[in-house]
């Protein structure tokens, strides 16, 4: 009975001195990621203008939510931009960073050379790289412009890509594939130089060609990383922010205003701390949802493979 | 452990000692988010501690959407310091007024006969000035303190106007004068108008100027009221001047996605004619291209019955934390910061205009001179009977670009900026 006590308090020590070890990280967490998103939500049931003291908020329900489901057309079209982004991004950013990361983990060579090269836009400011594509964009002496009269093609000689609303979300969306895609390069290879080579051998032995090997052998093992930096490429392009300020503002007009900076709006022009919560919720719902389509989709494409 | 003793309670300690010290009564904390004027602050704050003994610590904080942000949280935990900016129009002011962050200095300003209040441009002051019949219903008074003004005017360049056969020394007054200065400009190869119209302020500002002058102050304040429409013939003309101005391919290529700092580039580069911008843009072109022969045109008349008005009013306000224990020192320092010796350093360091009026009494500043000469003929929205709606705003703004980009019609415009203020009102 003594040693079963003994044993007892020993695991209950041995418990509270692991949890000691993590408290201070979760206090962190608790503080700075869990009290924030209750106090979005609370807020978001609110009218308050951000500066007046919080007791002079007034509560209103829900009518923040009901507008921007029946009477937000701003939000749902900055929340299309985002998505022909991410729809972008999703297909041609990855597309790019597979077939880039099978050409490294083929061992072409300078492959290390490559890996710095395609990892260095990720790690630029994206304000900076804004800018540098919002110069080169320009249309009254930007270098895409005198490159496309120099090899010929003189019809774009003054367009200005970033203020014609045909071009401009396209534009940004160019760069943020350029900007991203050097991420999904990195994990793309990573997953693949983890694929165990017996694998590959044993099916060149079966007479595999490399169609079959890529397709038998590579994807399946391959979707846990594939899911992996489609999560990461829609949470990241959907929040695109960066890029939008330092390169159109949202212009011209509305044409390639993005949720975030529909939420920004709202709390800077026009001080609706309240509103500017509601929809930083409905957003962040939209994209767990979007993220767990995702996961279950994969996972079913991960059974029929 | 020794580890977690240095990374958690020194800096503690650490916050703990620089907040005692900026108590210390010698010790006055400003926040601005001024990166031009901040070397020539940080001199005027040596200066004034070798006289005073207070030590004035100016703090930068930019760019200014990140000091506005840092404002609004610091006046939320009431960490505010004893003197700061509010970045933002009346109804900003207003909010910090409200909730009790700011005092009136209208009892300072009116010390001894006005002796501090008649030193500064009337129109400088009224800018943080609330009326009786103030649409915030704030109690009458100044609430802020300016340190210099502002105006905004087109600026044309000199050289140009003379390769295209255009008097140097007579810019267009009419909006017909304009017209044809624009085809000779073009005639001569440049652009014609180059201005930041990503900034939807800068556009509303111009916008503004032609509305005062077309259909008088009045009716202008009525719009905003609301008891004029938006679909209002004179608002059609107004929007379909950026229609005229763009089929005649009078603006520089990709004006609506350019900001100010890129238009002023391109103006300062002579690229184009003519641009639209306010007096801090002086010193912007000084450190651009300081061989620059411009000067400042006002708005072209649309109706020669009624004046032509130009924005301005206080450039850079500074306010009074209401809660600071030491309102008097600071008041001390802006009253100093705001005397004449002081406003001319400011003014040769940084080519603001200066809030006291005395300031250029012992000659001019060139340009500079030319912004002050008109300051009799400025409007300033924070001075009107009424605000519009931010959202309002937005959208006449945009929906301007996208007449210039041919997206929308003046008409078109019109109906949409009108539907949006009756849901508003």
């Amino acid at each position: 009975m003594d040693k079963l006590y003994d044993q007892k308090k020993l695991n209950f020590k041995s418990l509270l001195g692991n949890y000691t070890f993590i408290l201070p990280a979760l206090i962190m967490f608790l503080l700075f990621n869990v009290y924030p998103v209750f106090l979005i939500l609370k807020l978001s049931f609110y009218e308050w203008d951000g500066i007046s003291p919080l007791s002079a908020m007034k509560f209103i329900g829900v009518r923040h939510f009901i507008e921007i489901f029946t009477k937000d057309k701003l939000w749902w079209e900055s929340v299309w931009h985002a998505g022909i982004i991410t729809l972008l991004a999703l297909t041609l950013q990855n597309a790019l960073a597979l077939i880039l990361a099978l050409a490294v983990d083929k061992g072409i060579r300078g492959g290390n050379i490559y890996r710095v090269i395609f990892f260095m836009p990720p790690v630029l400011s994206g304000i900076v790289i804004g800018l540098i594509w919002k110069w080169i964009y320009d249309g009254h002496d930007g270098l895409l412009n005198h490159f496309l009269v120099s090899i010929g093609i003189t019809r774009f000689e003054h367009m200005a890509w970033l203020a014609n609303p045909e071009t401009a979300l396209y534009a940004v969306a160019i760069i943020h594939m350029w900007r991203g895609f050097g991420w999904g390069f990195i994990i793309l290879l990573a997953g693949l130089q983890n694929i165990d080579t017996q694998l590959y051998e044993a099916a060149e032995v079966d007479g595999a060609e490399a169609w079959h090997k890529f397709i038998h052998i590579t994807c399946p093992l391959m979707i846990p990383v594939f899911i992996l930096v489609s999560i990461l490429t829609i949470l990241g392009t959907m929040q695109i922010y960066d890029l939008i300020v330092s390169m159109t503002n949202g212009g011209p007009e509305y044409y390639t205003e993005v949720p975030i900076t529909r939420i920004l709006a709202s709390m800077q022009g026009e001080n609706r701390f309240g509103y500017a919560c509601a929809r930083g919720l409905v957003f962040g719902g939209m994209l767990l949802i979007l993220s767990m389509l995702q996961i279950k989709i994969s996972k079913r494409l991960q059974k029929n493979l | 452990m020794m580890a977690a003793f240095v990374l958690i309670v020194i800096p503690i300690f650490s916050s703990c000692s620089k907040k005692a010290e900026l108590n210390d009564e010698k010790t006055l904390l400003i926040w601005h988010w001024m990166t031009d004027r901040d070397e020539t602050f940080q001199t005027l704050a040596g200066q004034y501690k070798d006289q005073t003994g207070i030590d004035v610590r100016f703090e930068l904080y930019a760019p200014s959407d990140v000091y506005t942000y840092k404002v609004r949280a610091a006046a939320q935990t009431n960490t505010l310091p004893d003197i700061y900016g509010i970045l933002g129009e009346s109804r900003d002011i207003s909010k910090f007024v409200n909730a009790g962050y700011v005092p009136d200095m209208a009892p300072y300003l009116d010390a001894n006969n006005g002796e501090w209040r008649n030193v500064f441009f009337k129109e400088a002051l009224a800018t943080n000035e609330f009326g009786k019949d103030n649409p915030f219903k704030l109690k009458p008074g100044t609430y802020g303190i300016p340190i210099d003004v502002t105006n905004i005017q087109m600026l044309y360049n000199k050289d140009i106007f003379k390769k295209a056969g255009l008097d140097p020394d007579n810019p267009p007054e009419t909006w017909e004068e304009f017209l044809d200065a624009g085809e000779k400009i073009k005639e001569a190869g440049y652009s014609v108008f180059v201005g930041g119209f990503a900034e939807i302020w800068l556009i509303n500002s111009i916008a503004s100027c032609f509305a005062i002058n077309l259909m008088g102050f009045e009716k202008f304040e009525n719009t905003l009221k609301g008891d004029v429409p938006y679909t209002d013939p004179d608002w059609i003309k107004i929007f379909s001047l950026f229609d005229e101005m763009s089929r005649k391919d009078f603006y520089i290529s990709g004006i609506v996605s350019m900001v100010n700092k890129q238009g002023e580039r391109y103006f300062a580069r002579e690229e184009a004619a003519i641009t639209y911008n306010g007096s801090w843009s002086v010193n912007v072109y000084s450190g651009m291209n300081p061989e620059l022969n411009y000067g400042t045109m006002l708005p072209p008349k649309l109706k020669a019955d009624n004046p032509v008005m130009i924005q301005g009013g206080a450039g850079s306000s500074f306010f009074i934390n209401s809660r600071s224990d030491k309102i008097d020192v600071a008041v001390d320092f802006l009253k100093w910061l705001t005397d004449r010796k002081q406003q001319l350093y400011l003014a040769e360091k940084t080519n603001n205009l200066p809030s006291n009026k005395y300031t250029f009494d012992e000659g001019s500043k060139g340009i500079l001179q030319e912004f002050v000469d008109d300051m009799d003929k400025m409007f300033h929205p924070q001075t009107m009977r009424y605000s519009e709606h931010p959202r309002v705003l937005e959208m006449m703004g945009k929906g301007i670009q996208a007449i210039i980009i041919g997206k929308k019609t003046p008409e078109e415009l019109a109906r949409e900026v009108q539907e949006l203020k009756q849901n508003l009102m």
